[in-house]
């Protein structure tokens, strides 16, 4: 991993154009514009309440924005007459509180999608998520139930969940706030091997430490706009925003 | 008196257990398309549409604030005068009354289960790419499913005492049989006391078994 990579050069992924989103009279985003490339790893900082996790939540339209337009791998998924379900089978999420399905086995978690959507069959399903499962040491684990497992090995599982389907984006919504400290390192290093192997990953995220070290760009929002952004290490050691400065200054 | 009941026993054992099986039929039917109707009322109940979600309430708020025994009477009389070609016995008259009774009770325990599912697995499903309808099926019902199954349990208790507003029509219940068998006999009591004891262990029994049931599935978890 560099933070050098010309994210410039990769083909574009994701587009977002003018994305706003109202929760009422409160305006949450206030017309994001942003390219996300192949290959990148953002992420996605800045103080709570200032629209992160809720673009995040927008690129697969979990949260339907309120005008704009997202083009995922050249469709404008905005459009009415799209399908969503199809275009978020391409894009895995991982959650805060992991959303594991608790009345499902591990591996159940697992192949449930992939074969209820006819991506793949039964014996395929099984042998994908036996590779994936052993990928992050829970192999030992495949036929029980999730109420078994510590906060760590369920996002791992969280996350193995969403790469069953293959996806080509990956988004982490504050994947590790509900874990306890000790825990933490497990999941990181997960996001971290799939960063090195080039999956296009957007972290909404408050480790800083992490931020700066796998991803190549980091986007700092504040009250619905992306106010700056740059690689790590312009960003963190020399902030131009006052903004970012401020919130920096809070948080390093 | 405890030497009449027990030649009542004797002498009418036959029909205090058709009675029992007539109720416990009543109520099992009741229970089991209840529990169908409750769940396709309560998805209906929460659906984005107005007029489905119109529907719903209706039914439900309907059959919760009229009585029972109102709405048997209603079907009774009501279901042969529009469908007189099908012949419809007052038994199945009565069932249908029954059915459609729990049925809205069923979805009110549906609604509540379905609603006590944490939104997250809601989003978890949707954003694997299942539909809507996927979600429902395969991740939210299963699991609101379980968790009001001892309320399901309770409603049946319920239901079964209910059945006896059923012997206002004859239809055989263990209530029913009380009435004949008092009329034969012209005993009141003791009748009256043998059937009471075959409700109160069936929904003691039924209550016991809930409870342990409920006591299961916490160490489930």
């Amino acid at each position: 991993m560099t933070e050098d990579f010309d994210y410039q050069k990769a083909p574009e992924l994701i587009r977002a154009e003018k994305l706003t989103k109202d929760f009422g009279s409160l305006k949450v985003l206030k017309g994001i514009s942003e390219t996300i490339h192949r290959g990148e790893v953002i992420s996605l900082i800045g103080p709570s309440g200032s629209g992160k996790s809720t673009f995040l939540r927008c690129l697969n339209r979990l949260e339907e924005p309120s005008s704009g337009h997202i083009w995922f791998d050249g469709v404008d998924i905005m459009d009415k007459s799209v399908n969503i379900n199809i275009h978020r089978q391409k894009m895995g999420m991982v959650f805060q509180h992991f959303n594991i399905f608790p009345h499902k086995t591990v591996m159940e978690n697992i192949t449930l999608a992939p074969v209820l959507l006819g991506k793949m069959s039964k014996d395929e399903a099984v042998a994908k998520a036996e590779s994936l499962l052993t990928r992050v040491d829970l192999i030992e684990k495949k036929d029980v139930k999730p109420g078994r497992l510590s906060g760590g090995q369920k996002q791992r599982l969280a996350i193995v969940r969403a790469l069953a389907m293959e996806p080509e984006v990956m988004l982490f919504d504050e994947p590790t706030s509900a874990l306890d400290p000790e825990m933490v390192g497990e999941v990181l290093e997960v996001i971290r091997q799939l960063a090195r192997n080039n999956m296009t990953c957007v972290i909404v995220t408050h480790e800083m430490g992490f931020a700066r070290e796998v991803c190549n760009r980091v986007l700092f929002m504040d009250e619905g706009v992306i106010c700056e952004q740059g690689n790590p290490r312009d960003l963190f050691d020399h902030p131009k925003n006052p903004r970012t400065q401020d919130f920096l200054s809070k948080v390093l | 008196m405890f030497e009449r009941i027990i030649t009542l026993v004797t002498r009418y054992g036959g029909n205090f257990l058709n009675g029992l099986g007539t109720t416990l039929l009543l109520a099992l039917t009741s229970v089991a398309v209840g529990c169908i109707i409750g769940a396709l009322v309560a998805i209906m109940r929460l659906s984005r549409s107005k007029l489905l979600g119109g529907i719903a309430t209706v039914y439900t708020e309907i059959i919760r604030d009229t009585p029972l025994l109102l709405q048997l009477y209603f079907f009774y009389f009501m279901l042969p005068d529009i469908l007189p070609q099908m012949k419809l016995s007052k038994f199945t008259c009565i069932a249908v009354a029954l059915v459609i009774n729990s049925g809205a009770y069923m979805s009110e325990i549906f609604r509540s289960g379905i609603q006590s599912i944490d939104r997250g697995q809601t989003e978890a499903a949707r954003s694997l790419g299942l539909s809507a309808s996927q979600t429902m099926m395969q991740i939210i019902l299963p699991q609101a499913f379980k968790n009001v199954l001892p309320a399901m349990c309770n409603e049946f208790v319920a239901v079964t005492k209910e059945t006896s507003l059923a012997s206002t029509f004859y239809v055989g219940d263990l209530m029913t049989q009380y009435q004949v068998i008092s009329g034969k006999t012209y005993m009141v009591l003791e009748p009256l006391i043998i059937i009471g004891i075959i409700y109160f262990v069936l929904t003691f029994t039924m209550s016991k078994l809930v409870s342990m049931l409920e006591r299961r599935m916490k160490t489930d978890d």
